[in-house]
């Protein structure tokens, strides 16, 4: 299926003619995307610890024992940390806030990336201009400096603070990539004649235009959500979060502070942050099943010579 | 002409984002909730008493003089960076914050410069060759990509201070240089310096080196495919220039052109990494202002990171309108 649109057209991938079936297609061919599938399910799989997490945590993750130390057994299947808490149930427990975390920042960036991005693509002029200006001034000054200073000012460090803090040093990249992806819509010939039938501006740009910015969208979503958990991680372990709650962040402080690196206490400290990896490389799997759809040629066909993609 | 007219435009954008952090950074505390020297002031009591010169450092740095306007304490504000004037570190004090932040910066620039230009020759250079080998098993390998892009850079200094330093013992792992070295233009800081340097930059390489692959994975094959990569082809030119003249010289625009989020990444990356090695630079001081609450030099040190990095986008730029032929079309 996906062959046949890469023949016809190289950039966007999805035909506008084929209505509402854009969105369907596009997560059929998003399921052929072997890598795309595997990334899936991979964060498929860290969405139900984070889900039943907390539930099925053999311990209180704050709880401690006198079995400090101790590596991996059948009593504690991940060993203990200094003060003889369970690291299992740390990890399980964990898990929600840091995806919860991941999430809602990508929810905001993503509105604000829209909602700049698309008319600053849109809009010749001034208007399209300074849109864009302001993208740009987000892009080039570093996030995460402006995030702990921001931080060390505020009292209140809690999951909702810390996801606006992030999504608004983090929204300009998609901002950009739309600008782009708008700018060769306006002049397509359907967005032309909507212009012209008296179609209003803000239903062209977010309704008309949608089934081929979409692919972006999500894809700078995706994106968004790996880049809020690696920061709230680093920020969490400068402690500049709630230390007092778990999350994969957290975690690595208190193995930091606790000194597990320096013990050799590897089942402390390889578990979050590899599980904070593996996110972040599922998420990055199912934006190169994206990537592949908005440019075809970028597929591996094995059975034809390198070339004929086009 | 055309070059230097694009030259002379972004010099003017950056000129414009290095006044809104200027300013950003004039408004961020008086944006806080409550009185930013009375509620910073408040959270330092807690912490122990509070010395006069703490009070005089912060009413310097916060530009805070309660008789005059906002507007005044603006123009001053503007005036004392003009005159290199950041104010004065509560934790050093009485060392002022600008000479806090040049005995740090140059560790941050050398190790940050350096690794990331060895992740971007790798990175592109490996990234050329998947796209060229499109299917092969080397390309097979960038999905893995994914996985050093999505690890956070700590974790993984971490994990070689670990193995190198604490179970191998081969490499320092604390500190810029060995104890009792002062920086200076001997063989033995040099040699020093380098080997404290190794984890560090292994660290920020090793995970910046995705995004640079994969981006230029995707632009080799994208113009592999392209109208005069297969005039070449057919005119017979020899596969090596093909790759080397004409599609990697092609590919890299959009690597170049997005080297300020790639950038931003890198010096996130770098604040915490340092702090992991107690590597001697901007980052690490960074740190210690947050923790010890030192507000002024906190402040400070946003504003000299973000001036670098928007120097360093500046730069990227120059290359980009020398790289790319349409610019200097007239």
């Amino acid at each position: 299926m996906t062959s046949d649109v890469a023949a016809r057209q190289v950039s966007p991938g999805i035909s506008p003619r084929e209505g509402k079936t854009v969105t369907g297609r596009a997560i059929s061919a998003l399921r052929k995307s072997r890598l795309a599938t595997a990334g899936a399910i991979l964060v498929g799989l860290f969405i139900i610890m984070a889900i039943v997490g907390p539930y099925v945590a053999p311990y209180n993750p704050s709880a401690t024992s006198v079995y400090q130390l101790t590596s991996p057994s059948g009593l504690y299947l991940l060993g203990t940390t200094q003060s003889g808490q369970d690291v299992l149930s740390q990890l399980l427990s964990g898990a929600g806030s840091s995806l919860e975390l991941g999430f809602l920042t990508a929810a905001f960036a993503t509105v604000l990336s829209v909602v700049v991005g698309v008319p600053s693509g849109y809009f010749s002029g001034v208007a399209g201009e300074s849109l864009s200006s302001l993208a740009n001034v987000f892009l080039v000054v570093p996030a995460l400096p402006l995030i702990i200073v921001i931080m060390a000012y505020l009292p209140n460090r809690g999951v909702l603070t810390m996801a606006v803090v992030i999504s608004v040093t983090g929204w300009a990249w998609g901002a950009r990539q739309l600008r782009a992806q708008t700018m060769s819509l306006r002049r397509r010939d359907d967005i032309v004649a909507a212009r012209a039938i008296g179609e209003k501006t803000w239903r062209i740009m977010f309704v008309e235009m949608m089934p081929s910015l979409l692919p972006i969208i999500i894809s700078g979503f995706l994106f968004t959500t790996v880049f809020a958990i690696v920061t709230e991680a680093s920020l969490a372990f400068l402690g500049l979060t709630d230390v007092s709650s778990w999350s994969w962040g957290t975690m690595l402080y208190w193995a930091q502070n606790d000194q597990a690196f320096t013990l050799g206490a590897w089942w402390w400290y390889i578990p979050p942050g590899l599980c904070i990896a593996l996110v972040g490389m599922g998420l990055g799997l199912i934006n190169f099943g994206i990537d592949e759809l908005i440019n075809p040629r970028l597929k591996v066909q094995r059975n034809k010579q390198r070339g004929s993609a086009r | 002409m055309q070059r230097l007219r694009v030259l002379l435009r972004r010099t003017f954008f950056y000129l414009v984002t290095a006044w809104i952090a200027l300013t950003l950074n004039f408004f961020l505390p008086r944006m806080m909730p409550g009185n930013a020297v009375e509620s910073v002031l408040s959270r330092l009591e807690g912490s122990g008493p509070i010395t006069p010169q703490a009070i005089h450092a912060m009413t310097l740095a916060f530009g805070l003089k309660t008789n005059q306007s906002l507007f005044q304490q603006y123009a001053g504000y503007i005036s004392d960076i003009f005159h290199g004037n950041l104010g004065t570190s509560i934790n050093y004090y009485p060392s002022s914050v600008g000479s806090v932040i040049a005995g740090s910066l140059p560790w941050t620039v050398v190790l940050v410069g350096l690794s990331t230009v060895i992740a971007f020759v790798i990175g592109t250079g490996l990234g050329t060759l998947a796209g060229w080998l499109k299917g092969s098993w080397l390309d097979g390998l960038v999905p893995f990509t994914t996985l050093l892009s999505g690890m956070p850079y700590f974790w993984f200094g971490l994990i070689l201070i670990s193995v190198f330093a604490v179970g191998l013992r081969v490499l320092p792992f604390n500190g810029g240089v060995g104890d009792g070295i002062s920086p200076s233009f001997t063989m033995s800081f040099f040699a020093s310096a380098a080997q404290h340097a190794v984890l560090p930059a292994a660290t920020i390489v090793v995970s910046a080196i995705g995004g640079w692959l994969l981006g230029m994975r995707n632009m080799v094959v994208s113009v592999l495919a392209s109208d005069y990569i297969v005039l070449a082809e057919a005119k017979g030119l020899p596969r090596r220039r093909i790759v080397a003249a004409y599609v990697a010289r092609n590919a890299i625009l959009p690597s170049v052109a997005g080297f300020a989020l790639a950038l931003g990444f890198v010096v996130a990356g770098s604040i915490v990494t340092e702090v992991v090695f107690g590597y001697p630079g901007i980052g690490d001081v960074l740190y210690i202002a947050v923790t010890s609450r030192d507000y002024p030099l906190m402040q400070g040190i946003f504003l000299i990171i973000t001036l670098v990095v928007l120097l360093a986008n500046l730069l990227a730029d120059i290359v980009y309108v020398f790289l790319d032929p349409r610019t200097s079309e007239v």
